[in-house]
């Protein structure tokens, strides 16, 4: 397979007078989860359309795995899997049917869907309850054997939209823990859309944000954070009275510094050592339990990337 | 091709047995028309359900079960989103499209012959004349041949509705009104009139006449066909 995933240049949809993707062009490696990251509304689910081939670019081209979104969609569909907005399961048909109809749309060999079934379905905590009917399950058991549609003919790619969305904090950990096992098993390419930043701090190798349909930044995780936040030291202690806050605010490397009660947080202009800071604090008095560099949670970059367009 | 399309037939019929999740209340939307059709008309005209060419009403079983089947199964999909999962997939626009709609012919075609038979058992057991009735082949032929037409016919309009409801009662509602009305008024005026159409049509060869009408619809069937195939296509779907 090709090391790139996915490419697309200036890749644009338009309805109407809406832009609903503007001239995204982004770069996915092969074997990692992509987070596509962006708010209600701002493009994620038609940029998915738009390479599964289920929706015409406007302008622009793309690739999928090597392949033209315009003229070779069905090369793409044929090598990806999806777990699209809604998890599409039929729910008047069995577990065990819902996979093996997707698995002849496959052509999977008889042997290996039977096999592949149970596999899948094992992993998951489902395959007890493969004879049920899909209506009776919840929510989350229902997302599990979507995901599980989505990696039955061991696709190279797997397009996954908002796949946690709506679950409770339990459930949603139990689908993220299987698509890691999964994913890292079988050694997928993900494209994963979601608003929900610490899923996405947590499960992906690189991130992309998109709001309104045009790409804010891309990269990794960490390097956002850094680039995006200002680095900063919580220290655990006290007393943080204002003399201390003074001398602490004085210092060139320190843009700023809040305390709260027992808290506080020095923001940093630059990546320091924390010791001469410590030291100060020690020698005005302050009794220092803990000390911790942090940098911007994915969260905020984001926040602050939505706010910077406002 | 075929086997795609062979897929796609299994997951409906699958799907159809299972209507709105009960398999007894799928059963019973099968069963009901066939019950009213194949029993209550060869009861009520007797030996001319099977000598003469009232048989025809058996169409209003496949006609009934195309109308509840195509809605459930294109507007049905879309209304249960499944539909786009479906589209993502490695199956071919017309492949999904044929595949839907053949199982509702199948089963409209299938449902006509389970009525022709059982109106014949019907006739002969309630209206017994001390030797076998059986359909002239004549009739059974082109019984079996206009339900193969009409059942095509409602459902290629049906999938056209479909396309266009937003739900599956307002497609099935919308279906029923475009395609009941005509042979139910048809029907009425056969049961009340015949003498009166009978004269009117004076030497007319009754075949002739059914065979020309069957053209007609047959004509019909296919420009609707090639609309609503034209119409199924992922890109306006996905809109939809």
């Amino acid at each position: 397979m090709s090391q790139t995933a996915i490419l697309t240049d200036n890749l644009t949809r338009t309805f109407g007078q809406i832009r609903a993707v503007d001239g995204l062009s982004l770069e996915v490696p092969a074997g990692i989860i992509f987070g596509f990251l962006g708010p209600n509304a701002s493009g994620k689910t038609t940029t998915i359309g738009l390479l599964l081939g289920l929706l015409e670019p406007t302008e622009g081209k793309a690739e999928v795995l090597g392949y033209d979104v315009r003229t070779h969609s069905d090369e793409i569909r044929a090598r990806a899997g999806a777990l699209l907005e809604h998890a599409g399961v039929y729910e008047q048909l069995t577990a065990e049917d819902n996979l093996e109809f997707y698995a002849r749309v496959w052509r999977m060999p008889a042997g290996d869907r039977r096999a592949r079934i149970k596999e899948l379905l094992s992993h998951m905590g489902l395959w007890e309850r493969r004879g049920e009917r899909v209506a009776k399950w919840s929510r989350g058991m229902k997302q599990k054997l979507a995901l599980a549609r989505a990696l039955l003919h061991r696709p190279p790619l797997v397009f996954l939209d908002e796949p946690t969305a709506g679950l409770d904090v339990v459930s949603a950990n139990a689908l993220r823990d299987d698509l890691v096992g999964l994913v890292s098993h079988e050694g997928v390419t993900v494209f994963l859309t979601t608003h929900n930043m610490s899923e996405a701090e947590k499960l992906c190798q690189q991130v992309a944000v998109i709001r309104q349909g045009k790409l804010m930044t891309v990269g990794d995780p960490d390097d956002l954070r850094t680039r995006a936040g200002s680095p900063r030291v919580d220290i655990v202690g006290g007393p943080f009275g204002q003399s201390v806050l003074d001398a602490i605010r004085t210092r060139p490397e320190v843009s700023s510094a809040e305390a709260e009660d027992r808290r506080l947080t020095i923001y940093l202009t630059q990546q320091m050592d924390t010791a001469p800071l410590v030291n100060l604090l020690v020698g005005a008095g302050v009794q220092v339990e803990e000390v911790r560099k942090g940098k911007a949670s994915l969260e905020e970059v984001f926040l602050t990337l939505m706010e910077e367009e406002r | 091709m075929i086997t795609d399309i062979g897929t796609v037939m299994w997951k409906e019929a699958k799907s159809l047995f299972r209507y709105r999740g009960s398999r007894t209340r799928g059963l019973l939307t099968l069963l009901v028309p066939v019950a009213v059709v194949a029993i209550w008309f060869p009861l009520q005209m007797g030996t001319d359900w099977v000598e003469d060419w009232v048989s025809l009403f058996s169409v209003v079983a496949p006609m009934v079960m195309v109308m509840i089947t195509v809605p459930d199964s294109f507007a049905g999909e879309r209304e249960r989103h499944t539909l786009e999962t479906l589209l993502a997939s490695r199956l071919p626009d017309r492949t999904i499209f044929l595949g839907k709609l053949l199982v509702a012919v199948c089963l409209g075609f299938g449902m006509t012959v389970l009525v022709l038979i059982l109106g014949l058992v019907i006739v002969n057991a309630a209206h017994w004349q001390g030797q076998l009735a059986l359909y002239p082949a004549k009739i059974f032929f082109v019984d079996l041949g206009v339900a193969l037409v009409v059942s095509l016919l409602v459902a290629s309009a049906g999938v056209l509705l479909s396309l266009r409801a937003p739900t599956v009662q307002e497609a099935q509602q919308t279906l029923a009104l475009v395609v009941m009305l005509p042979p139910f008024v048809l029907a009425f005026a056969l049961f009340f009139f015949r003498d009166q159409i009978s004269n009117w049509l004076g030497g007319t060869n009754v075949i002739h006449v059914i065979l020309v009408v069957a053209g007609l619809l047959l004509a019909l069937a296919v420009v609707l066909l090639l609309a609503a195939m034209r119409r199924f296509k992922r890109n306006r779907l996905i809109l939809a």
